[in-house]
């Protein structure tokens, strides 16, 4: 099924040489979520080159916009439904699709199935998304075998586990994987890393001084870290750790793992 | 506690304000979430355990009928009493008119969650009968007129400092600071009440269908005296509180002490099969069951939330809880706070502002459901009430416009790209970097909630979507 990938799929997880040449390419189709799209695009510009030097032929439909998750966890689902389908039909064909947010992948595999289960035809283009979307972390080291994708980069890092990629949608170790495999990358350990960063979407500006006091622990513990890079695999969490710590004067910058991965390469 | 005109937003800010609450509660439940960590990896496979656990509670509750049957015959056969009570004014009815019968003056309770749920100590205050709380933490936050702030621990809110200030004024004289003067003082002040006592009133973590049996998990060892020592003994129950049989509580006794404390077992574990019989030394006169209802059964056969009746009151999803972490119990406005709380007060009283408030009082990070001994997704249900609560005349109208217009919108991809480029923008002309608000941007309550206590990033210039053609002819070149 991964017919070209065996390259990459050393089971030592060797280093894969940069634009290694595969026999047939395999096809992605980028989900970019909306808050990387009109916040973050650099985060897709970053995955995409990753993706391509691992060998993958990346599209991008311009047919997509939300997963509907904002309007879900508040509780107007028809709202919730009306967005996702047009997800399903940006997504209708056979690629895999990553995305560079376990939140929403979660939304997919997690909520779409009950959102859609009164329709059995939407509900089964539902399970085939879900069953085709992948967290960018995943898809790198379960799809396509890597955990050396040949970056480099000289700081100090910490990396936040995101709630939604953990527990709805089952993200281990694999964003550890990788970046232990970064060249130069000195990752440092996350006391209470479980805990929620206090974002939750629209929690964060219903209940503000709660957010902030969840917020403020997590910067807290990011602080006594030293490092001067947060890692994730959320762009909301990212956003919120590290607008709260800069606002407060920290000079750390959040990377996502996109981006870390990306790191000293050659651009185009 | 729980009348206020507070809404949740305002009571959480001030539990916010309370350096001392924060902190005692932090550290508490902190060594209450390390210690499951450390109590349910020493039985092994935790995960195996859990599933079990969730098996015998969703039979159990698919079969509740059947069960609280054949346990209401084997407690009448042991010579116990079984009373039904619809609601929470019945349940405490029952309790005072067994009381009164008898001439009580002084009840001594062990720790009960349903007690504080049809608020029997009031009801007995306006009965005129003394009801004594005997459990360490219960007895404290009596002694403070307060509510339990945890479903376990009752005064995980209150320092030591502050409960010896409590003790000192009961006691009318000076107390040293230490655990063990605290406690002496608690234990020599009770142990004269349970020898006056008329009445026992106990809770039931879980009664055995099969033999009629009641049981307590406790750890002070007053539980024992108020089951003992009065001629009668009263327990609370809430209707689902039933496993089939021994072999059943086996599988509880795993997962309830280590979920709530990290315990192996607790302290002491009874198992009450009727009143004293004739040839035993020890034990009440009479034993009367109370089983609850208040709201319960109008959960069966819900497809959403039957599973809250799997819930065994470990109080671990309160010690993984990022908002009860901050705020403690009290701000909830409930008797049972925290991720629980918020489930079951609405489901109990749906008719109360608490039904819509608490449901939006998580960031839906999951971390209930994932140490839920019994795996009950209280975070799904979470945003089941919240899909209740949008319902239309339910929500604030400016929400519902905002929610329908901004579904509009991202339906839409050409409207989408249209509206992030007016919002960024926007963006650029009143907020600039993201790390000072201008006049406008302070008129936007999204905003400023966001920007109260964070930057935003700045604006790029273009979306990824603009930014696609030139990565696209990228790999062509």
């Amino acid at each position: 099924m991964w017919i070209g990938l065996s390259t990459f799929a050393a089971p030592d997880g060797a280093r894969v040489e940069p634009n290694a040449i595969t026999t047939r390419a395999v096809r992605v189709s980028l989900f970019i979520t909306c808050l990387a799209d009109q916040v973050f695009p650099e985060v897709g510009v970053s995955m995409v080159r990753v993706l391509r030097r691992l060998g993958c032929e990346v599209r991008f439909n311009q047919q997509q916009s939300c997963c509907g998750q904002p309007h879900h966890n508040a509780g107007f689902t028809p709202e919730a439904r009306r967005v996702a389908r047009s997800l399903l039909d940006a997504f209708d064909g056979d690629d895999h699709v990553v995305t560079p947010s376990g939140s929403c992948a979660a939304m997919l595999h997690h909520s779409y199935p009950t959102l859609f289960a009164e329709d059995a035809e939407e509900l089964a283009r539902a399970q085939s998304l879900a069953g085709r979307t992948s967290e960018f972390s995943q898809f790198l080291v379960n799809v396509l075998g890597v955990e050396d994708v040949g970056a480099t980069l000289e700081r100090t890092a910490v990396y936040h586990p995101s709630c939604h990629g953990t527990r709805l949608l089952g993200v281990g170790n694999e964003p550890l994987r990788l970046l232990s495999r970064v060249r130069g990358l000195e990752l440092r350990p996350l006391a209470n890393s479980q805990d929620c960063c206090g974002f939750g979407g629209l929690f964060c500006v219903k209940l503000p001084a709660v957010s902030a006091a969840m917020t403020s622990e997590k910067a807290s513990h990011v602080s006594a870290t030293g490092a001067d890079v947060l890692v994730g695999t959320d762009l909301g969490c990212l956003m919120n750790v590290a607008g709260h710590m800069r606002a407060n004067g920290s000079k750390i910058e959040a990377m996502h793992l996109a981006q870390v991965l990306d790191s000293g390469h050659a651009q185009h | 506690m729980h009348s206020t005109d507070l809404d949740f937003a305002e009571r959480a800010d001030l539990a916010l304000e309370n350096q001392f609450l924060r902190k005692a509660v932090r550290f508490t439940v902190d060594r209450l979430r390390n210690g499951k960590a450390a109590g349910s990896a020493a039985l092994g496979d935790f995960e195996s355990w859990r599933e079990r656990g969730r098996a015998i509670r969703a039979h159990t509750i698919a079969n509740l009928d059947r069960y609280l049957e054949q346990f209401c015959d084997n407690l009448e056969r042991a010579g116990g009493h079984v009373h039904f009570a619809a609601d929470a004014a019945e349940a405490s009815e029952i309790c005072v008119r067994i009381a009164k019968d008898r001439q009580a003056k002084l009840a001594v309770k062990s720790k009960s969650m349903v007690s504080e749920e049809i608020e029997l100590n009031r009801h007995f205050e306006a009965a005129g009968i003394e009801a004594l709380e005997t459990d360490l933490g219960e007895w404290i936050v009596q002694l403070a007129h307060e509510a339990p702030a945890h479903i376990i621990l009752p005064c995980i809110h209150k320092s030591r400092g502050e409960i010896r200030a409590l003790f000192e004024r009961h006691a009318g004289a000076e107390l040293a600071e230490d655990t063990a003067t605290l406690a002496g003082y608690a234990r020599k002040t009770l142990r004269q009440r349970f020898l006056e006592a008329d009445i026992g009133i106990s809770g039931c973590n879980f009664a055995i269908a099969d033999t009629g049996s009641i049981t307590m998990f406790t750890n002070e060892g007053n539980g024992r005296l108020v089951t003992t020592l009065p001629r009668t003994h009263i327990a609370l129950m809430g209707m689902e509180r039933i496993v089939p049989s021994f072999a059943d509580l086996a599988v509880m006794a795993e997962l309830l002490p280590r979920s709530a404390t990290g315990q192996k077992l607790t302290t002491y574990l009874n198992v009450i099969s009727g009143p004293r019989r004739a040839n035993e030394a020890d034990g009440p006169d009479e034993l009367h069951v109370v089983i609850v209802d208040n709201g319960r059964s109008n959960q069966l056969g819900d497809p959403d939330f039957q599973a809250i009746l799997h819930c065994i009151r470990c109080g671990a999803c309160l010690n993984v809880c990022p908002v009860y972490r901050q705020i403690g119990g009290h701000a909830y406005g409930s008797v049972y706070p925290g991720p629980i709380g918020a489930v079951l007060s609405p489901l109990f009283q749906p008719e109360q502002e608490l039904a819509t408030e608490l449901a939006d009082a998580s960031s839906l990070c999951g971390a209930c459901h994932e140490a839920c001994p019994v795996k009950i997704p209280i975070h799904d249900m979470l945003v089941k009430l919240r899909e209740r609560n949008a319902r239309p005349g339910r929500k604030s109208r400016t929400e519902r416009l905002m929610m329908e217009l901004s579904a509009s919108v991202l339906s839409s991809p050409a409207a989408f790209a249209r509206a992030g480029r007016v919002a960024r923008l926007l963006q650029r002309w009143t907020i600039f970097d993201g790390s000072r608000m201008t006049f406008l941007a302070r008129r936007i309550p999204v905003v400023k909630n966001w920007l109260g206590t964070r930057r935003l990033p700045p604006p790029p210039k273009r979306a990824f979507r603009d930014l696609w053609p030139d990565l696209e002819r990228e790999v062509k070149s």
